[in-house]
Parts: structure tokens; C-alpha cells; sequence
């Protein structure tokens, strides 16, 4: 990008804000243990990590929603205590994350300037201010399209990034936290958010930005800290460092050995779908499922692809195509009968849609099979424990005991309940959305090599996954989706890493 | 990471020790306390008869409380139940005019509770309405109904066989009502921790979205306790009219309160997603207790609502107040 | 292109003239300005009620003792009046609001400090406001010859050709006007609703918001305790009984979104005028009166499914909010 060059250079800049000896622990879990954090004016340092590392605590700690249990936190070199949202807000550190920080029903102008917005002579709020300053605000970002008084539910969601940073502009927020902005935005909107943030280091804002994705990383930071497992193993200048380092950073070790080694045996094809279809989601979806074998389905987020795989789960209408199983054409209208046909979906949302926090770990898993548990819907007991070790033994499940609380699981354990749940229904086809998002990395490692053993049995997965390594290192044939339609399907020989996201970005060569 | 032991255990504390600290076996301590304290104050307490008279003040509200639990657990709420009450109260009424006899009456007062229970979920599960504004509407449209039917007039001379049900009794000081309530109660504890339909409310409370994708029916679930909600208010209609031996649109009022009182005391959480059939029961008796132990003591009726609103919010604070102190403040 | 709620109003107060000139076809005096004046002087109280009830539904909240810390304070108001027939009038009502006032912070309290669901700590403390009424009275009654006569005719006077009552109505509507639009109370009052996660990192205390609402309706349900007990000249323990329900109806048809943040102050007094207008209808009209609380009823179940049809016209449901706690 063109920005003017700061005036200073960087490694003489002092840092605005530095984070030392910091540590947090919750009951049970030590979430950060003495991590230390700089920024500096008109850079953005990435803040990287495998979820679960301590990302999100710190951007808690720094926002003043936590208390660090230890550590300092000075501002120009001068000790301050966030002892509260309104202080973090008070010494001008702001994060830009639009669940957290939007309102729907309220007005771009008050989701601008909530909280500190003008007030007239006797106190009361300035709409008619408030109003002219928000259009100034939006107009200086260069967003002026964006009408001030339009209810925020009525916005894209680049449009709330874009409320979101003008929230921050109005506030002379001189610190922004970004955490994972662009997880739901397309290329062109990403590129608009970048234009942004090359607009926010020309004011010479200090810029935390948390990304999973190394492309955007290397594209617009400047500076790296790694945490893992809760404490700081590496920061530095991108510049100097090479991907790989900071991969190996990350994960503690080579990430070559994550992957289990399998020689597919692949089969007759077991599901076949033609021309499905949906009004506003997806169209003219044709592939076959082989026995034995991983299917793979990439594409960036808001692709289509989990809605694809709701359909023909039961969960969501089609408008159009069929899917058939084994020869027999399926039209199931529940996920009960999808189940019952042998077809399950292993949702993306695993607090949402996966586990039922509240029940015991059992309870979970016996659930869909509670038909085969029961006797005249009498449940018994004894087989729904029986049914629940088999599985949570085979996946390697930590737990104290199969009657605990599945929410005091870690979030990988939890995914393990889930995949049980769902593998002792003894489906044909099991379809596993984002299997390893947001879980950490020795949990990882298991539900591959568990999916691996599953094919190797005659089972066949259907896998979502938005993780490069992940899709090339456990598929055997991809399917590439962009915006509701199937580019392309590959077989996962020798392909490479960027034939995929040229496919799923529409750059067709 | 070395191959351990892996074996996970079913459970970690055996039921006889998690039953010992549960907040039903709390529930059993207040009773037996009350209880003393009853027949301390009063020397009419201990008494066959007195004990069998305090029955009547709870097994009606009771009978409704073991489907609202249900209900609650499922995570959806029945402020109309009171009006159902009053609506199928009106309609055995004018069955009786029309000249039906106490089969009759008896079956129009349990269908009209079950079509409001009905019209209830149909309302929440079709449209998609929070259950809570949902009934208050119908709340009122219920008893209008009974009050544009009844204005200030009042139904009586049900038939004589009529009576039995909320006057009869079955064995010496065992009244129809008590056993009745008994045997619903075991009906209701089976439905709940024994079965899969059980098993699926307490899921749906919990975490609807993660229920359908695990192929349950949650909006038919939903609908099913909203009917068997109404079924039990009609239950109570029949139970109360023959009872007091006539209508008023204005019966049963404030029954609501009461009732959502009693499954909340029993330790459901008005939240979704657990309680138990138990604690319910356990609370109904409570109520029962305090308010015919004040009876006894000659303190009002209104005064005796003091006593049962403080303990419904004492008995929700004190655990979270026994958690604060418990553990250092974090987060 | 302004708001959904906006246009709600506006649906409202039609429905409402098209009520009123129904009536007005038959009898023609229904429709006549001193006749509304007067079903709105009628229903001032239901009106200044229903203010309070928003501003506590907004923060996803609710208060279901409002009817009985009327009861209440009415009770304490006119017994002081009784005993102390030379107290000034308006200190009395001060005196309401703020016993009022105080025994909605003792709600709030529960709410704020002990994280008590609103539904349960106001369902207990809906018995015990009643039942402390018939504690402090002892059962007994405060009538007419009991109050005092500036007492029972200082909501009658006449200011401008309209009852005080009435300009109370219109006073608090007013304050509530500025109080939700313009203050930072007020907005963080939405704001609560809307998205408490979010409120906490605009540095608003969401429990001491909800607090503050408890405190504003119980306010408002003392002062209408003395404007019921001197309107209706009767003080009892039966007071207002059930009256909780007319209130969270009000709201309902008024627009305001029991799932919080979404409603207007327009909308709890149109919602409470429209029950206003169809009571006072019915005896015109020679349908009984008790005709009034089935026709609400209905009225509410029309509401919310109206209301519920205006959310669902949304877009694409692709992108799922992330469920994070």
C-alpha cells in the first residue's frame, strides 16, 4: 500500500501500549501465564495462536472485561489499571469485533457514539450533532455510502466492520483491537477492511490484529506475537521472519506429523446428489460419495457449503435435485430421518448446534440413539453407559467420569462427545462440518487419526473444512464451492494448496 | 503421554451420596422442619384429620405444577393455566345446564383444558411466539371468556355424584384428591427420569438448536407439554368446581403465581433445563404445610403469600449467595 | 426508511381512530374531543404505568409487582393522610414515589446483586407487597371520609380545561420522551437490551442499568398508588389486583419487544390508550364490561403475532452470529 512512511523509523518508536508479567487463571485453567504484549503507533502487530492459546483472554484483559491475576499494563510508559470496560474505553483502547461491540436495533449514529455522545447545553444527547458527526466520521473513512440514521440490522457486515471502526475513530481510540475481522467478510470487502487499516496506522494508531489466516497476516501487519498454550514464544518483525517459523511457533512441533498416514480403499459410490438446490443458498449441487472415502469441501466462509450439507442431513429445504443413498433416493424432512436413513451432520457450531451443556457427557452421546437405548421409551440405563464408554473410550475422551457435565469438557474433548454422539447412531455417511475448529491441537491430531480409522472400516465422511492443511492432508477427492455453486472437484493428487483458494476465489486461470 | 488407564468411570459420587446433597433432600429438611414447627404451635396439627384437610390446599395447584415442571424444563412457561381453570370451569357449567351428568362434566372439563393447552401451543410452536407473552394473552382471553359467559353470576348445583371428586374420600382420611395426586405424581416422575420423552425435555431446555440436530421434534415436544399443561388444568378444574360446588369466573385466580411458585421452590430452573419431579412434589407439600400451619395459627390468607413469596426468592438466593461466599471472586 | 418501530406506531394510532370512529358511527358522541379527553384522563394511570413497565421490559426484563407496590403504597399514602390530615398533598406524592421507588430498588437489588431472574424475584414479590398491604392496614379499609378533601381533589382540579391527573399522564409521558431518547440512562437502557455483551464493552454496567429501570417503574407504580387510591377514593388491600397483566399488555400491543430493546415510549401509551379506548367503548356500545379482558386478550395474541410477522422478513441466515460465551 502507498501510506506515507512514518516519519520516525520503526525500531526507534517507543511502544504505546505494553503488556508485561501478565498472568490469568480460571478455575481448573491457567489461561495466561506471564505473557508480555507490545504495540506501537502506525503499526499493526499480529497477534497469532492456535484457539485455546490465550488470545481471546488477553483481548479481555486489555478491553478491561478481565483482571489480570499478575502483570503491568502501561500506556506511553505511564501505569495504568484497567479496572473496567469504561476504563479500558477511557484510555483509549477500543476493540472492533461486531458482535461484541454493535448494536442491531439501534442507529448507526448511536452505535457511533454510545456512550459519548454530544450532549447539548442542558445535558441532554445532540441527535442533531450526533447525527452530522457520525456522517463526518463515516465521510473521513471514506464511507460516507453508509447512511447515519439506517438501523444497524439493516447493514452488511462489512458495513458494521466499517460503524465498528468509526465507533473507534469517534472515541480517538488511540489503541484498536481487531479480533478476526475478516472471518465473515469476502475478498473484495476484506480488501476494503485493509484499506482501512492501512488508513488507521496513517493516524498513527497502535493496531492488534487477531487472524488465523497467514496470507492476511504477512499482507498488512507489521510485527508478530506468538502465544501458545498461554504464554508468549515469539514476537518479532515480519519481515525478518518466515512463515514456517511462526507455524512452528504455534504449534510446538512439525506440523508434517499431524496428518495420519492411510491408504484409502475406496469403494462403490454410496451417496449420490444431483442438481440440489436451494432459493436463496445454493444451486445445482452434483456429487458422489465412495464408499471408504473422505470427501473434502472447501471453500471461504459463506460459501454454501454447510447449508449443502444441512439438506441433505434433514435440516434444511431443498427447492430442488435428489439425493439417493445406496440407490434408494432419500427426501428426508428431519434430521431424525436422516439419521435413521444413516446420514448425519456433525454441525460447525459445536456449542450451539453439538453438545447440550447441561446434560451429562452419556446423555450426549446416547441421544440420538436414545430409540435404540430404550425399550418401549423406557430408557435403560446401563446401555446408554455401555453405548456412551464404547465411543468415548474409542475417541480418546478425557473426562473424570461419563456423568459429568459435558460443559466442563474442554472444547476439544466436547468435539470427541460429539463425534460419539453421533458415530454411535452407526451411520453410513458421516458428514463432519469444521471438525477441528477451534479445538486444540493434540485433540486435533486424535479426531484426524479417528476419521482415518473410520474410512479405513468402510465408513464415508463427507468433510467441510475452511484449513488448508487439513482439507489437502485428510481428503481424498476436494469439491472447491464459491457463492452457492461447485467450482470444481479435484483429486487430492499432488494438488497444491493454491489451485484451491484460486478456486474458491474465483480466480480461474 | 504414556497409555494410562483410560477407562472412564459412569460416575464419580454414587447416587446415594449425590441424592444426600441435592436440593431435594434440602426441600425434606424444610418440610420436617415446618412440620415441627406446626405441631409445636398448634395442638389441632397432629391430627389425622387435619393432616388430611391441609391436602386440599396444594393438590390441585400440585396436579398443575407437575406438568408446568415439565414445561419449565423444556424451557417455555403457562401463565394461563388459572384461566384454563375458570374457562373449563364455566363450560362443565353450562354442560350441567344443558343437562349432562358427571361422566359428561367430567370430560367436558378435561377436554376444554386440553384445547386451551392446545391453542397455547399452537400459538408458541407455529408462529414461533414467546410462550410467556403468549399466555398472557390467552390469560385474559380465558377467563373473559368465563367472565362473557358468567358476568357476576355464578354456576351451582352440580349433581350430587359430582361432589366426589374434590369431596370424596377413598379410604378413612384419604381423600380422592390425595390420591389422585399421588398417583399423577408417580405418572410424572415415570414421564420425566424414566423415559426418552423425559430425556427429551430436559435436552430441548437446555439447548434447543443442538436437540433438532440431533433429530428431535422440538416444536411437537413443545406442543405436547403445552396440551399436557391444559389437561392438567383441566384436571384441577374438575377437582376445584366439585370442590366448591359451583363457578365463578373469577375462580382459581392468582392459581398461576402459585403453581410456577411451587416448580421454581422445587428446585426447576426457571431458566430450562433441569429440575425434578421430586422437588416439585416436595414444594407442593411445603406450600401445603405453611399455609394451613398459618391457617391454624389464625394468620390470613394474604399474610400466608407474604410468607410464600419470601420463600421463593430466599430459597433461590440462599444457594446463590452460599456460591458467592464459596469461592474467591473471579471474573 | 425509518424504523420498523416507527411504522408500528403509526399502524397503532390508526387502529385506534379506526376503533374510535367504528364506535362513532352508532354514537357519535364517542368521537367528540371532551369524550377522548376524558377515556384518557380515564386511563392516565394505565398510561404513566406502562412508561415504567417499557423501560423495564427494554433491559429484558420484567416486573410483574408493579400492581402490588401501587396497592402498597396507595395504602401507606392514604393511612399517612388519615393520620395527618394537614400534610401538603404533594409531599404525599413524593412520599409515594419514593416508597415506590424503594421497593422497586429492592427488585432491582435482587436482580442486579443476586443475578435472580426478573420473572421470579417480581412473581414473589408481587405476593409480599400485597400481603405487607394488608399488614400495614391490618385488613382495614381507608375511604372517603377518611382522606382528606384536598387530598381526594387535587387530581380533579381543572388546569387549562384538562384534570391534573391527566397532565400528570402528560408530564410523565414527556419526561419519559427526554429520559429514553435523550439521556444516557435512557439509551443505556436500550443498549442493555439490544446487546448486553456489547453494553459491557461501551463501559455500561448492564445489572446497575437494570437496577436503575426497577427503580424507575417502582417510582412510577408509587405515584400511581396515590393518583389510584385518591381517583378510585377507596385505599385496600384489593387494589389493583391482576392489574400487572393490563400493564404488560399495554406494552405488548405498544410494540415493545419482550425479548428487550426494541419499543418507544409512543408505543406503551398508544398500547395503553388502544386497552383505553376499548373499555371505555364497550359500555357505549352496550357490550358488557365483561367483554373488556377478553377482547385484551385477544388483542395481545393479535400483537404479538403481528409483531412477529414484522422480524421475520429477513435475508439470508447464512452468516450464524458465533455462539461464543
Amino acid at each position: 500500500m502507498m501510506h506515507a512512511p512514518a516519519p520516525t523509523t520503526v525500531n526507534a518508536t517507543a511502544p504505546l501500549l505494553t503488556l508485561s508479567g501478565i498472568s490469568k487463571s480460571f478455575p481448573g485453567v491457567r489461561a495466561l501465564n506471564d505473557v508480555a504484549l507490545s504495540l506501537y503507533p502506525g503499526q499493526v502487530t499480529a497477534l497469532i495462536g492456535e484457539n485455546g492459546a490465550g488470545k481471546s483472554t488477553l483481548v479481555k484483559i486489555m478491553t478491561g472485561i478481565y483482571q489480570p491475576d499478575a502483570g503491568r499494563i502501561a500506556i506511553d510508559g505511564r501505569p495504568v489499571e484497567l479496572a473496567s470496560a469504561h476504563a479500558a474505553f477511557e484510555n483509549g483502547i477500543t476493540a472492533i469485533h461486531q458482535e461484541t461491540v454493535l448494536f442491531d436495533d439501534l442507529s448507526v449514529a448511536e452505535n457511533i457514539f454510545l456512550g459519548h455522545a454530544p450532549r447539548s447545553r442542558l445535558g441532554l444527547i445532540d441527535w442533531r450533532t450526533m447525527r452530522a458527526n457520525a456522517r463526518e466520521v463515516l465521510e473521513t473513512m471514506r464511507a460516507g455510502h453508509i447512511d447515519a440514521d439506517a438501523r444497524l440490522r439493516d447493514l452488511g457486515i462489512a458495513n458494521k466492520h466499517l460503524v465498528a471502526v468509526a465507533r473507534a475513530m469517534s472515541i480517538d481510540a488511540q489503541i484498536v483491537i481487531m479480533d478476526e475481522p475478516t472471518a465473515a467478510l469476502s475478498a473484495k470487502e476484506i480488501e476494503e477492511l485493509f484499506l482501512l487499516i492501512e488508513f488507521l496506522k496513517e493516524e498513527g494508531k497502535a493496531i492488534l490484529f487477531i487472524s488465523h489466516k497467514f496470507d492476511e497476516i504477512y499482507r498488512i501487519a507489521d510485527r508478530y506475537t506468538v502465544f501458545r498454550d498461554g504464554e508468549m514464544v515469539g514476537e518479532g518483525r515480519l519481515t525478518d521472519t518466515a512463515e514456517g517459523e511462526i507455524v512452528r511457533l504455534m504449534v510446538g512441533r512439525s506440523v508434517e506429523h499431524i496428518f495420519p498416514e492411510r491408504t484409502p480403499k475406496i469403494g462403490a459410490p454410496l451417496l449420490a446428489v444431483s442438481g440440489l438446490s436451494h432459493p436463496t443458498e445454493f444451486e445445482d449441487i452434483s456429487f458422489e460419495l465412495k464408499r471408504g472415502e473422505i470427501l473434502g469441501f472447501y471453500g471461504l466462509v459463506g460459501a454454501g457449503r454447510s447449508e449443502i450439507m444441512q439438506a441433505i442431513a434433514g435440516m434444511t429445504r431443498t427447492s430442488g435435485g435428489s439425493i439417493a443413498l445406496d440407490g434408494e433416493t432419500l427426501a428426508p424432512k428431519s434430521a431424525a430421518e436422516a439419521i435413521a436413513s444413516g446420514i448425519v451432520y456433525v454441525p460447525e457450531e459445536r456449542g450451539r448446534q453439538g453438545v447440550v451443556i447441561g446434560l451429562p457427557i452419556f446423555q450426549n452421546v446416547s441421544l440420538p440413539s436414545l430409540s435404540k437405548t430404550s425399550k418401549n421409551g423406557v430408557l435403560r440405563l446401563a446401555e446408554e453407559f455401555a453405548l456412551a464408554r464404547t465411543y468415548t473410550e474409542r475417541l480418546d475422551l478425557r473426562a473424570a467420569s461419563l456423568s459429568q457435565d459435558v460443559g466442563t469438557l474442554s472444547g476439544g474433548n466436547q468435539q470427541k462427545v460429539v463425534i460419539a454422539k453421533w458415530l454411535a447412531t452407526k451411520p453410513r455417511v458421516i458428514i463432519l462440518d469444521e471438525p477441528t475448529k477451534g479445538i486444540d491441537i493434540g485433540s486435533k491430531a486424535a479426531v484426524h487419526g479417528f476419521m482415518a480409522e473410520l474410512v479405513a472400516e468402510g465408513l464415508s465422511v463427507i468433510m467441510v473444512s475452511s484449513e488448508l492443511p487439513e482439507i489437502l492432508g485428510m481428503s481424498d477427492r476436494i469439491v472447491v464451492m464459491r457463492e452457492g455453486r461447485m467450482v470444481n472437484i479435484y483429486d487430492n493428487d499432488g494438488l497444491d494448496a493454491e489451485t484451491l483458494v484460486r478456486a474458491a476465489a474465483g480466480i480461474v486461470a | 503421554m504414556t497409555t494410562i488407564d483410560r477407562h472412564i468411570p459412569d460416575r464419580l459420587d454414587s447416587p446415594l451420596r449425590s441424592a444426600l446433597f441435592s436440593w431435594e433432600a434440602l426441600l425434606v429438611l424444610v418440610a420436617v422442619a415446618i412440620f415441627i414447627v406446626n405441631s409445636l404451635a398448634s395442638p389441632y396439627f397432629l391430627n389425622a384429620w387435619s393432616i388430611s384437610d391441609l391436602t386440599f390446599n396444594f393438590v390441585e395447584k400440585g396436579l398443575i405444577a407437575l406438568a408446568m415442571a415439565l414445561l419449565i424444563i423444556a424451557g417455555e412457561i403457562d401463565l394461563s393455566v388459572a384461566a384454563i381453570i375458570a374457562l373449563a370451569s364455566t363450560a362443565m357449567g353450562m354442560a350441567m345446564q344443558a343437562g349432562l351428568d358427571t361422566p359428561g362434566l367430567v370430560i367436558v372439563g378435561l377436554a376444554v383444558g386440553l384445547a386451551c393447552g392446545a391453542f397455547n401451543g399452537l400459538l408458541v410452536t407455529r408462529l414461533g411466539l414467546p410462550s410467556i407473552v403468549v399466555t398472557i394473552g390467552t390469560m385474559s382471553l380465558f377467563r373473559g371468556i368465563a367472565f362473557i359467559v358468567l358476568g357476576d353470576e355464578a354456576y351451582r348445583g352440580y349433581p350430587q355424584s359430582f361432589a366426589y371428586f374434590g369431596q370424596g374420600y377413598v379410604w378413612w382420611v384419604v381423600s380422592f384428591e390425595i390420591v389422585l395426586f399421588a398417583v399423577m405424581a408417580v405418572v410424572f416422575w415415570f414421564l420425566l427420569h424414566r423415559t426418552v420423552f423425559g430425556r427429551t425435555v430436559f435436552t430441548i431446555g437446555n439447548n434447543p438448536v443442538a436437540a433438532a440436530f440431533s433429530g428431535i421434534r422440538v416444536e411437537r415436544v413443545k406442543f405436547i407439554l403445552f396440551c399436557l399443561t391444559g389437561l392438567m388444568a383441566g384436571v384441577a378444574s374438575v377437582l376445584l368446581t366439585s370442590r366448591l360446588g359451583s363457578t365463578r369466573p373469577s375462580i382459581a385466580q392468582g392459581y398461576e403465581l402459585e403453581v410456577i411458585t411451587m416448580v421454581v421452590l422445587g428446585g426447576v430452573s426457571i431458566l430450562g433445563g433441569s429440575g425434578s419431579i421430586v422437588g416439585v412434589v416436595l414444594a407442593a407439600v411445603i406450600m401445603g404445610l405453611v399455609t394451613f400451619g398459618l391457617g391454624l395459627l389464625n394468620v390470613p390468607g394474604i399474610v400466608m403469600s407474604i410468607a410464600i413469596g419470601m420463600l421463593l426468592i430466599t430459597v433461590i438466593a440462599l444457594p446463590i449467595l452460599w456460591q458467592r461466599l464459596k469461592k474467591a471472586r473471579t471474573v | 426508511m425509518k424504523s420498523l418501530a416507527k411504522h408500528r406506531e403509526v399502524w397503532l394510532a390508526a387502529a385506534i381512530a379506526l376503533l374510535v370512529m367504528l364506535v362513532a358511527v352508532r354514537f357519535p358522541g364517542f368521537a367528540r374531543p371532551d369524550n377522548l379527553l376524558t377515556v384518557f384522563n380515564d386511563y392516565s394511570i394505565l398510561v404513566i404505568l406502562a412508561l415504567g413497565q417499557m423501560a423495564v421490559i427494554l433491559t429484558r426484563s420484567i416486573d410483574l409487582s408493579m400492581a402490588s407496590n401501587l396497592a402498597f403504597t396507595g395504602m401507606v399514602v392514604a393511612m399517612t393522610n388519615a393520620a395527618f390530615p394537614g400534610l401538603p398533598v404533594p409531599l404525599l406524592i413524593v412520599q409515594a414515589m419514593a416508597i415506590g421507588a424503594a421497593l422497586g430498588a429492592f427488585n432491582g437489588a435482587l436482580v442486579w446483586k443476586l443475578a435472580i431472574p426478573p420473572i421470579v424475584v417480581t412473581l414473589g414479590t408481587l405476593t409480599i407487597f400485597r400481603g405487607a398491604t394488608f399488614v400495614v392496614s391490618g385488613g382495614a379499609w381507608v375511604n372517603a371520609d377518611a382522606m382528606s378533601p384536598a387530598f381526594i381533589s387535587l387530581q380533579r382540579a381543572e388546569v387549562l380545561g384538562l384534570p391534573v391527573l391527566s397532565w400528570i399522564a402528560i408530564i410523565t409521558i414527556a419526561a419519559f420522551f427526554v429520559l429514553m431518547t435523550r439521556t444516557s440512562l435512557g439509551r443505556s437502557i436500550y443498549a442493555a437490551g439490544v446487546n448486553p455483551t456489547a453494553s459491557v464493552y461501551a463501559g455500561i454496567d448492564v445489572g446497575r442499568t437494570k437496577f436503575l429501570a426497577f427503580c424507575l417503574s417502582g417510582m412510577v407504580a408509587g405515584l400511581c398508588g396515590y393518583l389510584w387510591v385518591s381517583r378510585y377514593v377507596i385505599a385496600s388491600t384489593e387494589v389493583a389486583n391482576g392489574y400487572e397483566l393490563q400493564i404488560v399488555a399495554a406494552c405488548v400491543i405498544g410494540g415493545v419487544s419482550i425479548a428487550g430493546g426494541v419499543g418507544s415510549v409512543g408505543g406503551a401509551v398508544l398500547g395503553a390508550l388502544f386497552l383505553g379506548v376499548i373499555g371505555s367503548a364497550l359500555p357505549v356500545i352496550n357490550v358488557s364490561p365483561f367483554w373488556q379482558l377478553a377482547i385484551s386478550g385477544g388483542a395481545i395474541i393479535l400483537a404479538v403475532v403481528l409483531n412477529a410477522r414484522g422480524e421475520k422478513n429477513k435475508g439470508r441466515i447464512i452468516l450464524k452470529k458465533a455462539a461464543t460465551a
